[in-house]
């Protein structure tokens, strides 16, 4: 095409490639690393070996820690994305003085240090005796994820021509049948989406975790236990597998992101 | 008032608008809309945008409440009572149809809402689906339609719990000329073969003339007139809808006595005519009157053919069909249009800037009743 400049597009195109690399290079060291036989990740290369994975397949400590980030993942989840919806729909469906208020007090919480964040968190749940549990970690992160949760299901909800909320009550559908079977019909692809990124959210989420966490640790804070002990491939392993399962959250998430209407 | 004269005719009323009015805030959107629909009657609420003409039909069909003034539906009050459960479905002009859903499932929304039974619920969409000829597209998703089709289904789907009364709101402004016209014919036979009553919102005086039994027209949040297409055309009430309508020339004028035993000499700004006793029984000298001539009653001629009347000169010509609308410009300033066929015009010979003579018969002459009150 004429109006393109050759340099210009070359100089784009090296940049992306410069940041997919910054960004991917230590992954995929990390990933080699966890497949090597050596014990201190170094050049050449030792043999290939599972030995790694199968060291934290059978570390009880590691499926604690799993065990914990996927029953603290699921719970976050579905708290959140409740939450989420609720505050999406409200500034959906009402007009209220103090809204903008509102809103920027709902999306507030990503904005806030984490390390502010948590030490809020552990100030307030040891008060309340809950500092140290499970339900802790849950309350911390249920907080930090539903306005992700809010974000993408409030972007769905603004797609929506308002008329089909009014023509559902014009049809006799109440408000709970029109939420029930329009609203959320509608928004079902970000609900999802929703649920996928904020699970993901809270796998990665260390510094919160660290500070409620207590003994009941996810598998972040178990990974920084490990490596202050000792630099062990194990963490490798551990860095690739969760890398993996977060990855799957965010194409699910995306892949259900893309306008329905496109798929046809 | 003639919107009263009119409400006697429908002694059967299934929609009363009694002094209705509506307020967001300081703006009034519907001013004391007082009058009836009848059962049965094919009703169009016409006027420009902001005029209150969907207002009104919100509040018809719950979506809005009145400020004031009470609406009754089938010799009930309404105020107050909730869209979902009245009976007024209503087609919208964005149709609203739900994307997630389909065609069929669309349909049987409404029965859905109401608790009927799954097995029933597909019948009685399939008797729809098959009266709109949209059968063969009961599995198809909304976006995979054509606009035409989508309005069938729209229909369809207002239809199925088979109400008393349909709500439109401009349902064929998103469709080309041709299709229009054809949608247009659908509805009217539907509403004659279903007998149930339909108000039709629209801007467009096409669409209100050629499928209402009546038209409400709506300026600002007032009405301005109410009556049958063939009333309103022939004897606008007052300036706004002979203006809006948009086919006469309207005059300002003064009585300067009898003519004759039943006319009226009235001066005017350019000239002189003779308004009917009939349009202006109780006239006397000196009274202001506004009247209109409308453009294909009136005749031109050359001026050296001695006719009299005013002098005007052509600014333009714009092409109607087997017509044409000229535009003149009289020495005074205002401006008249005459309706002429082809033929007629061809004689004159004119071009812009030529000189001509606006004349007409005085039976043509209307007067506005709402301008010499």
């Amino acid at each position: 095409m004429g109006n393109e400049n050759r340099i210009i597009n070359l100089l784009l195109k090296l940049h992306i490639a410069l940041c997919l690399l910054f960004i991917f290079a230590p992954i995929a060291g990390s990933f080699v690393f966890s497949l090597n036989s050596d014990r201190f990740p170094s050049l050449p290369l030792g043999e290939f070996s599972t030995e790694w994975y199968r060291l934290i397949w059978e570390d009880p400590l590691v499926w604690q820690g799993f065990a914990n980030t996927v029953v603290v993942g699921l719970t976050v989840a579905v708290i959140a994305t409740v939450l989420g919806f609720g505050g999406a729909y409200t500034d959906f469906r009402y007009n209220f003085t103090g809204k903008s208020f509102y809103l920027a007090l709902a999306l507030l919480p990503p904005t806030i240090p984490v390390v502010i964040m948590g030490l809020a968190m552990l100030a307030f749940l040891s008060r309340v005796n809950l500092s140290g549990t499970t339900i802790s970690v849950i309350i911390a992160h249920g907080v930090m994820c539903s306005p992700f949760a809010m974000a993408i299901i409030r972007l769905r909800l603004s797609q929506m021509d308002p008329d089909l909320e009014a023509a559902s009550w014009n049809m006799g559908g109440n408000q709970w049948q029109t939420l029930r079977y329009v609203i959320i019909p509608f928004a079902k692809p970000a609900i999802f989406a929703a649920l996928f990124i904020t699970m993901a959210v809270s796998f990665d989420e260390f510094a919160v975790a660290w500070f409620v966490s207590g003994l009941n640790e996810t598998l972040p804070v178990k990974i920084l236990g490990f490596l202050q002990g000792q630099v062990s491939p194990r963490i490798n392993a551990i860095g690739s597998l969760a890398f993996l399962s977060s990855m799957t959250l965010i194409i699910l998430a995306q892949l259900l992101l893309r306008s329905p209407e496109d798929k046809k | 008032m003639e919107a009263n004269a009119q409400m006697e005719q429908h002694s059967e009323a299934i929609v009363t608008f009694d002094n209705v009015v509506k307020r967001f805030g300081d703006f009034t959107a519907v001013e004391k809309a007082h009058f009836e629909i009848g059962r049965g009657e094919f009703l169009a609420i016409m006027g420009s945008s902001g005029c209150g003409k969907t207002t009104t039909l919100r509040m018809l069909a719950g979506l809005e409440d009145p400020t004031e003034g009470a609406i009754y539906l089938d010799g009930e009050k309404v105020n107050g009572k909730a869209t979902w459960d009245r009976d007024t479905p209503m087609v919208w002009q964005s149709l609203a149809l739900f994307p997630f859903l389909t065609v069929q499932e669309n349909v049987e929304f409404a029965l859905k809402m109401r608790g009927v039974g799954k097995e029933e619920r597909r019948q009685r969409a399939e008797k729809w689906l098959e009266k709109m000829q949209i059968t063969e597209f009961a599995n198809r998703n909304i976006n995979q339609l054509s606009g035409g089709q989508k309005q069938r289904v729209a229909l369809a789907r207002a239809l199925v719990t088979e109400p008393k009364i349909l709500l439109l709101d401009e349902p064929l402004s998103a469709l080309d000329a041709h299709l229009k016209v054809r949608m247009q014919a659908v509805l009217s036979n539907l509403q004659k073969d279903l007998g149930i009553t339909f108000v039709y919102v629209t801007h467009s005086m096409s669409e209100a003339f050629s499928m209402a039994d009546r038209v409400v027209i709506m300026s600002r949040g007032q009405i301005e007139q109410i009556g049958t297409p063939e009333e309103i055309y022939r004897e606008p009430y007052n300036r706004f809808v002979a203006e809006f309508l948009g086919s006469a020339n309207i005059f300002d004028g003064v009585v300067q006595g009898p003519a004759g035993a039943d006319g009226w000499q009235v001066a005017y700004e350019g000239g002189e005519t003779i308004l009917p006793k009939s349009e202006l029984p109780d006239g006397r000298q000196g009274q202001k009157v506004t009247f209109i001539v409308s453009a294909e009653n009136m005749q031109l001629s050359l001026p050296d053919s001695g006719q009299p009347g005013i002098e005007a000169s052509v600014a333009g010509e714009e092409f109607i069909g087997g017509t044409a609308m000229v535009f003149l410009e009289t020495a005074g300033g205002q401006e008249l249009k005459v309706q002429k066929s082809h033929d007629e015009l061809s004689l004159l010979n004119l071009h812009a800037g030529s000189k001509v003579v606006v004349h007409w018969e005085s039976g043509s002459c209307h007067v506005l009743p709402g301008e010499n009150k």
